[in-house]
C-alpha cells in the first residue's frame, strides 16, 4: 500500500513540469512572436506554395514547418495563432472563473433564497445546448475577439457555479465554520477566510480546465469561421484551411492540431498537478 | 461579575421538518427543546446527559448562540442574549467558547495550528498574539513547535487539544464541550479528561460538558442535568444523582453503565 501511494505521489511532479514547460514555452512564443517569426504570417508567396516541413524531401530550410497552399509560413502563423489562443484562454478563463465561482460560493454558503435563485438560474442556463448557444451569441454580437470571450463566459460560468456551490455547501456544514462564528467572525469574513481557501484547489483545477476549454471553443468557432476576422491566423482557422488540402499538404492541418492538443492537455494536467502539489492536505 | 453565568427561562427551540413540508406554505416544526429552565452558577462543572436526539447539542448551540431560540430567555451574566443581533453579540462571544466533538471537522484543514489558535485572538482584537498562542499550547501540553503543523499531521488526541487551546486562549468565562472525547480511544480520552479537569481548576472555568456517558460525567462534573426528549427530567448534584436518582429515565441510564468489575455481576 505504502509503496503504491509513493508512486502516485511522484507522478504530479512530472505532470506539473511537462505541462508547465509546454505552457511556458507557448507563452514566451506568443509574447515574442513578432521577433522570432521567420516570416510575416500573412505574406503570401504563390511560388512557394505547399512546401513540406524540414524533414521531408523538397523542403525549403527557410520554411521550417512548410507552407500552406497560399505559400504562407506555417510556423509563423502558428506563433501568431498562439497569441490569440492564449489571450482567449487567460481572459475568458479568468472571467468565467470569477463570475461562476463567486455565484457558486454565495449560493453554497449563504443558502436560503439566494441559493434558490442562483440554482434555478443554473438549471435553466444549462438546458441550452452550448454549441448552438455560442453560435447564436456570435450571430447576435458579431465576430471578433471580444465576442468569442463573451460567448465563453456567458456559456461556461455554470460549470464553476455548480461545482463551487456543492463544495461550499459541504464545507459550510463543517464545525470549523461554526467555530469561526463562535469566535465572532462575520458571515462574509468566514466565506472569505475559511470557506474560500478550502474550495480554492477545486477552483484552480477548474480554472485551468476552463482555459483548455476556451482554447478549444475558440478553435471550433474559428473552424466554422465565426471567430476572429479571417485574415488573423488562428489555430482553428489553420485547421479548417488545412482540412481542404489534407492529402496534398498534411502539415498545414497536423501541426496546429498537435499544438492545440498539447495545449489543452497541458492546461488540464497543470490544474491536477497544481492541486496535488500545493494542497497541504493531500501532500 | 455576577455569580450566575447562565440563566435559562423556559427555553424553546424548534426546527422546520422539511420532510413533511407541503408544496406551498411553511413546513411544520419539530419541538426539540420544550421549555428548559435552569441556572449555571460560576465555577460549576455541569454535566448534560441524555440519549441520542434528546437535544443536548441543540441546547449547547443555543447557549453559544449558534442558533436562535424560538422563545424563552438566555441570560449570560445578566445580559439577555436570546435574540441579540450577531453584531451586538460579537464583543460578548469571547466570553463563551465551545469545543467541538469532531476535531477533524472543527479545525480548518488548510490552516496551521498556530493560525487556528490565533484566529479568534485576532478577531477579538487582542495583542501579543504569539505569546498567547504559545501560552495556550503550553497549557494543553503541546510542544510550541506544533504551531507550524497542519491538523492532519496530528493524532486525534492532539487535535482535540488544539480545539481546547483555541477555546481557552481567549480566556473565556464559560466553555461548552460537546462530546469532546467520544471520538477518541480510551487512553487519549483519559488524558483529555485529566487536562480538562486541571484547566477547570487552574483557570476557574465554568464548564458545561455534554456526554451520553455517565461514567465520564461522574468523574468531572459537580452537577448533572438529564435531558429526555427535549425536557429536563433531573437536575441534581452528582453524588445525589448516583445515590438516589429521582427520574425513571435516570435509573435506566445508571443501569446502562458497565460495572467496573464484571465478575461481581455474575455471581
Ligand atoms: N438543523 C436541524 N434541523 C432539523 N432538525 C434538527 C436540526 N438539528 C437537530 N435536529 C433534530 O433535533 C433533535 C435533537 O438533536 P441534537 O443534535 O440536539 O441531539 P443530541 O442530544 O445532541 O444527540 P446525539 O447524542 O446523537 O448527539 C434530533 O431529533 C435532530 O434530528
Ligand atoms: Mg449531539
Amino acid at each position: 500500500m505504502r509503496d503504491a501511494r509513493g508512486n502516485i505521489r511522484r507522478l504530479p511532479g512530472i505532470r506539473l513540469w511537462l505541462s508547465g514547460g509546454w505552457l511556458t514555452f507557448l507563452v514566451l512564443a506568443a509574447i515574442f512572436a513578432p521577433l522570432i517569426s521567420p516570416h510575416d504570417p500573412l505574406a503570401q508567396d504563390l511560388f512557394a506554395g505547399r512546401l513540406p516541413p524540414f524533414f521531408e524531401q523538397g523542403a525549403d530550410p527557410a520554411y521550417l514547418l512548410g507552407t500552406d497552399s497560399l505559400g504562407r509560413d506555417v510556423l509563423s502563423r502558428m506563433l501568431y495563432g498562439a497569441r490569440l489562443a492564449l489571450i482567449v484562454a487567460l481572459v475568458a478563463g479568468t472571467l468565467t472563473c470569477l463570475i461562476g465561482a463567486s455565484l457558486g460560493l454565495i449560493a453554497g454558503y449563504y443558502r436560503g433564497w439566494v441559493d434558490l435563485v442562483i440554482s434555478r438560474f443554473i438549471d435553466i442556463w444549462m438546458a441550452f445546448p452550448p454549441v448552438l448557444f455560442a453560435i447564436l451569441l456570435i450571430a447576435v454580437l458579431g465576430t471578433g475577439l471580444m465576442s468569442v470571450i463573451i460567448a465563453i463566459v456567458v456559456i461556461d460560468w455554470t460549470r464553476f457555479a455548480r461545482v463551487v456551490r456543492a463544495e461550499a455547501m459541504g464545507q459550510g456544514a463543517m464545525d470549523y465554520v461554526a467555530s469561526a462564528q463562535v469566535a465572532g467572525r462575520t458571515r462574509f469574513g468566514t466565506a472569505l477566510t475559511e470557506i474560500l481557501p478550502n474550495v480554492l484547489p477545486t477552483i484552480v483545477a477548474l480554472l485551468t480546465l476552463e482555459m483548455g476549454i476556451a482554447v478549444i471553443v475558440e478553435a471550433i468557432l474559428s473552424f466554422v469561421n465565426l471567430s476572429i476576422s479571417t485574415d488573423q491566423p488562428t489555430w482553428g482557422g489553420m485547421i479548417a484551411e488545412g482540412r481542404t488540402s489534407i492529402y496534398q499538404a498534411w502539415w498545414v492541418l497536423v501541426f496546429p492540431l498537435f499544438a492545440l492538443f498539447l495545449t489543452v492537455l497541458s492546461f488540464s494536467q497543470l490544474g491536477e498537478g497544481l492541486k496535488d502539489h500545493f494542497d497541504p492536505v493531500l501532500r | 461579575m455576577s455569580e450566575t453565568i447562565y440563566e435559562l427561562k423556559d427555553l424553546r427551540v424548534s426546527f422546520p421538518d422539511m420532510s413533511r413540508k407541503p408544496l406551498l406554505g411553511a413546513a411544520p416544526r419539530i419541538d426539540v427543546l420544550k421549555g428548559l429552565t435552569f441556572d449555571i452558577p460560576r465555577g460549576e462543572v455541569l454535566g448534560i446527559v441524555g440519549g441520542s436526539g434528546s437535544g443536548k447539542s441543540t441546547l449547547g448551540r443555543a447557549l453559544t448562540r449558534l442558533i436562535e431560540p424560538d422563545s424563552g430567555a438566555i441570560l449570560f451574566e445578566g445580559t439577555d442574549i436570546t435574540h441579540l443581533h450577531e453584531d451586538r453579540l460579537r464583543p460578548l462571544r469571547r466570553r463563551f467558547q465551545m469545543i467541538f466533538q469532531d476535531p477533524m471537522s472543527s479545525l480548518n484543514p488548510r490552516r496551521r495550528v498556530g493560525g487556528i489558535i490565533a484566529g479568534p485572538l485576532r478577531l477579538q482584537g487582542l495583542d501579543n498574539i504569539k505569546c498567547r498562542v504559545d501560552e495556550a499550547l503550553d497549557m494543553v501540553g503541546l510542544p510550541r513547535h506544533f504551531a507550524t503543523r497542519y491538523p492532519h499531521e496530528l493524532s486525534g488526541g492532539q487535535r482535540q487539544r488544539v480545539g481546547i487551546a483555541r477555546a481557552i486562549a481567549l480566556k473565556p468565562d464559560f466553555i461548552l464541550a460537546d462530546e469532546i472525547v467520544s471520538g477518541l480511544d480510551v487512553s487519549s480520552q483519559a488524558q483529555v479528561l485529566n487536562l480538562l479537569e486541571s484547566l477547570v481548576k487552574d483557570l476557574g472555568l465554568t464548564l458545561a460538558f455534554i456526554s451520553h456517558d455517565l461514567s465520564v460525567i461522574r468523574r468531572l462534573c459537580t452537577r448533572i442535568l438529564v435531558l429526555y426528549k427535549g425536557e429536563i427530567v433531573e437536575n441534581s448534584e452528582t453524588a445525589e444523582l448516583f445515590a438516589n436518582p429521582k427520574a425513571e429515565y435516570t435509573r435506566t441510564l445508571l443501569d446502562a453503565i458497565p460495572l467496573p468489575d464484571p465478575e461481581q455481576a455474575w455471581f
